[in-house]
């Protein structure tokens, strides 16, 4: 894995795409959601693109990620067609998992995205186990496991990194500290502040890293990305970052937890700001870099929503498909 | 290009917001990302942000007021385009397509027909277990006058048989009613009563029409002969069975049931066959008429019949028939039509074979002819339909080899 | 044929699906160097070794999700519960993860897991180790439910279980692994989703799985005795449930007695009560009887226990009742 001073221009410029894109991405989403395209629940990570464009920068194609239901960027960062993640929040028959998961639940096998998962910190032991096959068939397959600050609670998390560090498992817990569990500050919720602490109750490598700085986060994991490659140990990483809309489009921008002023002292940070302007003090790319690059993914937001809104729903038939692999497989048998 | 700024949906289960306060007014530019107003939704106060750029030419909707989410409350647009229309069709967008919901998964029927009872006079307060209603129904056995075994005098299984085994005893020992005069009064068995409620049910409400065919017969009477002279115990009534069953396999439309609101098609035959009783008729049912070998429906038939006159049927041998074949030929009958036994949708009235004389080639021959009626619920199928099975079945009967 | 317990006809199956397949594994607390705690495992560990038979931390939620995963990418795991009163633990992982997974990704991740261990009463173990959950697992689309009650359908089923594409939830019982019946050597399977008739009867249809098939046996010979043929249908599987010999078998008895360890309220008795009614409810002479658990957590008292159990003593009475004879 190339560090950050032997990047090219090229490779730093793809990052700062992948950034814009995400950014962008988003903001149509909750305009989405405003006009009722999109339904039910919907969380975006605006504010918090640096933790997964850094941190993915440093997988293979074969590697694996898990996230929460804050999920859209992660997709497509990883490799999703922007189209089908947006027809999948649509609900419609192209999406990614033909309208049957939505927001919460992106799935793409053909991108090593194992979803998409609604219940906080229950897809932690879903990664340990994927590492854990990886290391049964001797594959240098590693997997990294996105979670929120507030998912640190869960008996889940504590079991999983528990027999991750036992059983040595090449998996890279990565916890997007954005200080907030919906409306509950960390303050209020985890008895210790610095989450990475809490890798010393399993003797596991931990880093806490500012996850506004892309360059940062890649660095972080990369080093916890070669030490289960080539020791199939896992690790811990807290990405302190911030996000800047609600916890969901149905939660205000601020209010009752958190002010206005904080909120807008946060955005001076802005993780694709403060990227952009350290490459343009590099002479890597100027203002009107910036707005083609701006330009392009639009265009790509765009087609994204063209294509899914001219999507079909799924048929009425897929109701009942995929509840099993085989209905009336060689082993099962039943009258149908 | 002008467009609406419509009421967003800022919440999961937001249906209509109220504005709190514009933060921007009619003539100022305004940029995507850029707040436009507060709106109080029912979870919180949220800032509703722009979505395009340009200039807001008219703030539709005023503070305080309550708009359902997709209505229009602003225009953006150019500074000196046209908005007219826009501020027309202010509707709200039409809502989501109701998505239609699947029906159940259908249920899937597993048993073969069974014979609804139609008594309407049946006590609805009397208890009884579902299967001693339907024995009952079938047996044509009063429920009133029994007496039940079960808890809190519930008539069960075995009430309804000891009333089948009584009513055949005391047929016997039935004593014959005294003339009055010219008259004689002949008091109704019970069988014999529910035999009348349900033809009477059948032929009113189901609208009977009928077909005639005069079969010829001669290969089939060579071919019985032939039979029998090497003591084959078949009769030709034996074969008018598995032809019936071979036909109706082939025309389905008739093998079926009128169902209120749609006909019920079967896919299995099973005939039932009127037989004659002192005081009535019963009709023993040969399930799968159409898979038996010609040897086995004799056999059966036989068994069946005997069994039948002796009273010693069980209610699954009696019913359950999809079609019905009445021959009264032994008696003489040349033609007759007989009535639907419900809930079938047909039932085939077969006459005497005569020895009539036929031309054939130019020239009168002696030939031997046999008249079949069929009797069709014309709910079920139409006069064609009808025509076409009887014609199958009489060409089957013509050419005993078609027949299976 | 050979007569072995069902236990051992437990071991031979995961032996030899491990032996076919490097993708088996068997994980869960206790099952490597202790031999598993009812022994089912026994000599698996010496046999495969570590890499394949993985002892746990008691973390039931955590190595069910480890499971989970590990499916979710082409391994056949089978996760032992110690017991399925430990399961609620790790109730998420199986419906929220398993059951759901290949749903909510339209099709692209299989999870062809098994998950078993005993479940019921055994003798004075109390509320909280007691417990039937049939019930619950069967609620769920996406799970198949298997309750075996001989070493013949044990060791059949658990083939026909790991060998399958979806999650199945495998019902043991710590009094059964003791019982002995003739099991063929080498490989069978019997399919999921099949009902076996125990015995042949006319009077009456006595429906029960598990331990309760031995209960409806003796039940059966004490009324034989009395000249009233028993018919005792065995489901094996509870979801997808084989429906149809169990109606024609009503069809030809008009009655039904339903034999199940599990509580009362909304068990599964319930639903084949209701299918019963649905398809045969013309050939019904009495209603459908159940006899249950009775409606209480176990007590620990050997008496109080006795009368909380489904007894031979009260099907028989069940069925008599069906019969209406006093």
């Amino acid at each position: 894995m190339d560090r950050p001073a032997t990047l090219s221009k090229e490779a730093h410029v793809e990052l700062l795409r992948k950034m814009l894109l995400g950014r962008r991405f988003e903001e149509r989403c909750a305009e989405m959601y405003a006009l009722q395209k999109i339904g039910g629940f919907c969380h975006l990570a605006i504010g918090q693109e640096a933790v997964s464009v850094g941190a993915m920068s440093t997988l293979e194609p074969d590697d694996y990620i898990f996230c929460s239901y804050r999920d859209h960027v992660h997709a497509i960062v990883k490799g999703s067609d922007p189209g089908r993640v947006m027809a999948e929040l649509f609900g419609r028959d192209t999406g990614l998992s033909h309208g049957k998961g939505g927001s919460m639940h992106l799935f793409d096998a053909d991108h090593g995205i194992l979803g998409g998962h609604a219940i906080v910190g229950a897809h932690i032991p879903l990664a340990t186990g994927v590492a854990f096959a990886a290391k049964y068939e001797s594959r240098p397959q590693v997997v990294l496991c996105f979670f929120g600050e507030a998912a640190v609670n869960i008996g889940a998390f504590h079991e999983s990194l528990n027999m991750a560090a036992l059983w040595k498992l090449p998996c890279v817990y990565i916890v997007e500290n954005n200080r907030y569990g919906m409306g509950t500050s960390i303050e209020r919720a985890s008895a210790i502040y610095d989450v990475a602490q809490r890798a010393c109750a399993y003797d596991m490598a931990s880093e806490t890293v500012d996850g506004m700085d892309v360059l940062a986060v890649r660095e972080s994991v990369g080093r916890a990305v070669t030490l289960a490659r080539r020791e199939s140990k896992p690790t811990l990483i807290e990405a302190r970052c911030y996000r800047f809309m609600g916890h969901s489009m149905s939660d205000p921008v601020h209010g009752h937890y958190r002010t206005k002023e904080e909120v807008e002292e946060q955005k001076l940070k802005d993780p694709v700001r403060g990227y952009f302007q350290q490459l343009s003090s590099q002479g890597i790319i100027d203002q009107a870099g910036l707005e083609q690059l701006n330009a392009e993914v639009r265009t790509i937001v765009d087609a994204a929503v063209e294509f899914a809104d001219a999507s079909p729903e799924p048929p009425a038939s897929a109701l009942y498909e995929d509840v099993y692999s085989e209905p009336y497989g060689p082993y099962t048998r039943s009258q149908p | 290009m002008a467009s609406r700024v419509v009421m967003p949906k800022l919440s999961d289960t937001m249906e209509e917001g109220k504005i709190l306060r514009w933060l921007k007014q009619e003539g100022d530019k305004v940029e995507t990302g850029q707040t436009l107003a507060e709106v109080e939704t029912d979870k919180a106060t949220v800032e509703m942000e722009a979505y395009t750029n340009g200039v807001i030419r008219k703030l539709v909707a005023s503070p305080g007021d309550t708009i359902k989410i997709g209505a229009t409350i602003a225009v953006i647009g150019s500074p000196d385009e046209d908005i007219s229309a826009l501020l027309e069709s202010a509707a709200p967008p039409p809502a989501a397509q109701a998505r239609p919901v699947p029906t159940a998964m259908p249920i899937r029927a597993t048993a073969p027909p069974q014979v609804v009872s139609h008594d309407a006079a049946t006590n609805r307060a009397l208890r009884a277990s579902p299967l001693a209603l339907r024995m009952a129904a079938e047996a044509g056995v009063d429920l009133n006058a029994l007496q039940g075994s079960g808890p809190q005098g519930r008539v069960i299984k075995r009430d309804i048989e000891a009333a089948i085994a009584k009513a055949s005893a005391s047929q016997a020992s039935a004593a014959p009613a005294q003339p009055v005069g010219d008259v004689q009064e002949i008091v109704l068995s019970s069988m014999r009563r529910t035999i009348a409620k349900r033809l009477v049910q059948s032929k009113a409400p189901v609208p009977h029409f009928y077909l005639t065919v005069d079969v010829a017969a001669d290969r089939l009477w060579d071919a019985y002969r032939a039979l029998r002279e090497e003591n084959y115990p078949i009769s030709l009534n034996d074969v008018i069975i598995k032809a019936s069953a071979s036909a109706l396999k082939r025309h389905p439309e008739v093998n079926a049931s009128f169902a209120g609101d749609h006909v019920k098609q079967y896919s299995r035959v099973h005939i039932g066959l009127a037989v004659a009783l002192e005081d009535g008729l019963i009709t023993p049912v040969i399930r799968d008429a159409d898979s038996k070998s010609l040897a086995d429906i004799a056999e059966e038939v036989r068994e069946l019949v005997d069994r039948a006159r002796n009273r010693r049927l069980q209610p699954h041998e009696y019913t359950g028939a999809t079609f019905s074949i009445s021959n009264l030929g032994m008696m003489g009958i040349e033609e007759f039509s007989a009535i639907i036994n419900p809930p079938e949708a047909a039932i085939l009235a077969v006459g005497a074979l005569r020895e009539v004389p036929v031309v054939e080639g130019g020239q009168v021959k002696i030939g031997r002819r046999m008249k079949m009626t069929l009797s069709v619920d014309h709910r079920v199928a139409d006069g064609a339909q009808g025509a076409r099975f009887l014609a199958t079945l009489k060409r089957m009967l013509e050419n005993p080899l078609l027949i299976g | 044929m050979p007569l072995i317990t069902y236990r051992d006809a437990l071991n031979q199956a995961l032996r030899e699906e491990m032996q076919r397949d490097p993708k088996v594994f068997l994980m869960g607390e206790e099952v490597g160097v202790y031999q598993g705690a009812y022994k089912v495992s026994r000599g698996l560990l010496q046999e495969f070794g570590d890499r394949r038979v993985i002892d746990t931390p008691i973390t039931e939620e955590g190595f069910t999700g480890v499971g989970v995963g590990a499916a979710m990418v082409g391994l056949r795991p089978v996760i032992e519960m110690m017991t399925w009163n430990f399961s609620m633990l790790a109730m998420d992982q199986i419906i929220n993860s398993a059951a759901k997974m290949l749903y909510m990704s339209g099709g692209q991740f299989r999870i062809p897991i098994v998950l078993r261990g005993p479940g019921g009463a055994a003798h004075q173990l109390a509320a909280q180790h007691s417990q039937s959950l049939e019930s619950w697992f069967a609620h769920v689309p996406g799970l198949k439910v298997v309750a075996p009650s001989t070493p013949y359908d044990a060791k059949g089923l658990l083939k026909a279980a790991i060998r399958d594409d979806d999650p199945v939830i495998f019902c043991e019982g710590e009094t059964l692994y003791g019982s002995k019946g003739e099991v063929p050597d080498g490989d069978y399977v019997v399919p999921i989703g099949v009902a076996d008739v125990k015995r042949e009867g006319t009077d009456v249809t006595i429906v029960a799985w598990s331990k309760m098939v031995s209960v409806a046996v003796k039940a059966a010979d004490t009324l034989a005795a009395e000249g009233i043929s028993c018919e005792i249908i065995d489901p094996r599987t509870l979801r997808p449930l084989d429906e149809a010999p169990i109606i024609a078998s009503v069809q030809k008895t008009n009655r039904c007695v339903v034999v199940e360890e599990g509580w009362e309220y909304s068990g599964i008795g319930a639903q084949l009560a209701y299918l019963i009614h649905r398809d045969a409810f013309s050939d019904l002479d009495a209603p459908v009887t159940r006899v249950t658990g009775a409606d209480v957590p176990m007590p620990y008292a050997k008496n109080l226990e006795h009368l909380a159990t489904p007894s031979a003593a009260r099907v028989v009475e069940a069925v008599k009742q069906v019969l209406y004879i006093d």
